[in-house]
């Protein structure tokens, strides 16, 4: 019975602690200097000394994250709504849509960057870009995988256009959306250090770079540790969004 | 005057309706005709992908025909009524909604959602031995007790016809049984016509009052038997004389077998 709860938590602890002596035995054995890579607990003492700094830097980089997460799912529903609904539509602007998802993102920053200056209107720019394609391709997805025959009951009602979309298309799509918002997340998250990278003053993409520019590399490890904690706690926003919607969401993700 | 009437209906479903899947307009329905009373539950037998599906859409408004005519309770049926029930193959659900809100949703598109509808719900749901089921979500549910739900909704807003398309086809033999003698029992109750879409002979003989037997596609009527045998009825009635005789006319009309005796005397004895 112990061995059934303590497992869960055991064997990722003992990977961690692996991971992190072998770490450390590099860094020994291989006489490896700081400014290349820097020991655990050079690390965790940047961590712990600048962490006022560390939590200002992804206060920023969270608020960029989020805020261009919302304007993708604000901007991405309808988008997906319409390009579900009409044929014309979907004809027009899905092979674009395609075309701009397979242009890389980063060659896109510059010019946004020209356009929007190095403020947060750039950023959001960005993170907007790289998360709203899988909202609204798994959304529109969605809203066309919805059962044939709900729609067939509604219009035997004779059901009006915004009773078949609030009632039938919206719910039967909205797993869906949840899994579009959870790739959306993780990629804003990208988006956002991306915007930094390319030309900011403040975040966590920011510090990265100026910390490895001035070779304080365990600051730079401590930033990387931050985004990732920073990527986690966005997801599990996210998560706690479809925990909101369990109600109405099928417990068996067997639609995936 | 019929309630009914069915007349000279035919349906041709041109490339476009097919989604580019065929390179000719496909004949669905050839010409076909008949008529029910009030209160009938008439079954429309024949082999699978024949079209009898195509004219219960056609009855309930969902799809256009190409010719003929359908007039039911005096009506001519040229869009959805929003009055007829509906059951598919699958039961369908919604498995974001419980039980007693999927039975509710056609009173919700009605706008009729109240007090009194709330009441005929745990009736019917009652009626189906479901009312401990009213917040389960479908995927709790077995296949029939599903299937059950979906009849509740399809009868919440008192339809006049209540149309039925393979609604048992996927059940194993022992819960259809079940599910047919339920029928009868809710069509007692309602008063409903039944149109009931099956490609089983034995199913339609013992549900209905009479059988519209439908040829290969393009469909037409091949027979139409009228079942003389008393409701209610038990399943006892199915090793009567009565009804091997009409599951033999039907059986016959779908060319399944030739007319004429037995070729060879069969027995079965029960195992001591």
């Amino acid at each position: 019975m112990r061995s059934r709860f303590l497992a869960p938590l055991a064997y990722p602890l003992a990977g961690v602690v692996l991971i992190i002596a072998a770490w450390v035995l590099a860094c020994w054995l291989a006489n490896i200097p700081t400014v290349v890579l820097p020991t655990p607990d050079k690390v965790l003492r940047s961590l712990i000394l600048r962490w006022e700094l560390l939590l200002g830097e992804s206060w920023i980089t969270l608020k960029e994250t989020l805020y261009g997460f919302l304007l993708a799912l604000v901007i991405g529903l309808p988008l997906a709504v319409a390009v579900a609904n009409s044929r014309a539509l979907n004809l027009m602007f899905y092979p674009l849509l395609i075309a701009l998802q397979s242009v890389p993102k980063v060659a896109l920053a510059p010019m946004i960057l020209v356009w929007l200056g190095t403020g947060l209107e750039s950023k959001l720019a960005i993170v907007w870009l790289v998360a709203f394609f899988p909202i609204i391709v798994d959304t529109a997805a969605g809203l066309r995988a919805t059962p044939k025959e709900l729609l067939e009951l509604a219009t035997s009602l004779n059901a009006s256009p915004l009773q078949v979309f609030l009632k039938v298309q919206l719910p039967a799509a909205l797993p869906f959306v949840v899994t579009g918002a959870k790739v959306a997340i993780t990629l804003a998250v990208i988006g956002a250090v991306i915007g930094e990278f390319v030309g900011s003053s403040e975040g966590l993409g920011f510090l990265l770079l100026s910390a490895t520019s001035q070779l304080d590399t365990p600051l730079a490890f401590a930033a990387l540790f931050a985004l990732s904690a920073l990527g986690i706690f966005a997801y599990a926003l996210v998560g706690l969004g479809e925990r909101m919607m369990s109600a109405w969401l099928p417990p068996v993700p067997a639609r995936h | 005057m019929a309630f009914g009437v069915i007349k000279n209906v035919r349906k041709v479903f041109a490339v476009e309706e097919l989604g580019g899947r065929a390179l000719e307009p496909v004949v669905a329905l050839d010409d076909a005709s008949f008529e029910f009373g009030e209160g009938d539950l008439v079954a429309l037998l024949g082999p699978s992908g024949c079209g009898k599906t195509t004219l219960l859409r056609i009855v309930a408004g969902l799809i256009a025909k190409s010719a003929g005519s359908v007039t039911i309770g005096g009506r001519e049926v040229t869009r959805p009524m929003g009055d007829y029930g509906f059951v598919f193959q699958a039961p369908s659900l919604m498995p974001w909604r419980s039980v007693l809100d999927n039975v509710l949703f056609p009173m919700e598109i009605l706008k009729r959602n109240d007090a009194v509808a709330r009441r005929h719900a745990l009736e019917l749901l009652d009626l189906v031995g479901l009312s401990g089921f009213l917040s389960a979500r479908p995927h709790q549910l077995s296949g029939g007790m599903q299937q059950r739900v979906a009849l509740c909704r399809a009868l919440i807003h008192r339809p006049k016809l209540l149309l039925m398309d393979e609604p048992f086809g996927a059940l194993d033999e022992l819960t259809r049984m079940e599910m047919n003698d339920l029928l009868l029992r809710i069509r007692h109750e309602t008063k409903a016509s039944v149109l009931f879409v099956t490609h089983s002979i034995s199913e339609a003989v013992y549900l209905s009052d009479k059988v519209i037997v439908f040829s290969k596609r393009p469909a037409r009527v091949a027979k139409e038997i009228a079942v003389t045998i008393p409701y209610p009825r038990s399943q006892k009635v199915r090793f009567t004389p009565v009804f091997t005789a009409a599951e033999r006319i039907a059986s016959e009309a779908l060319g399944v077998i030739t007319p004429g005796a037995e070729e060879a005397p069969v027995q079965a004895r029960a195992a001591q």
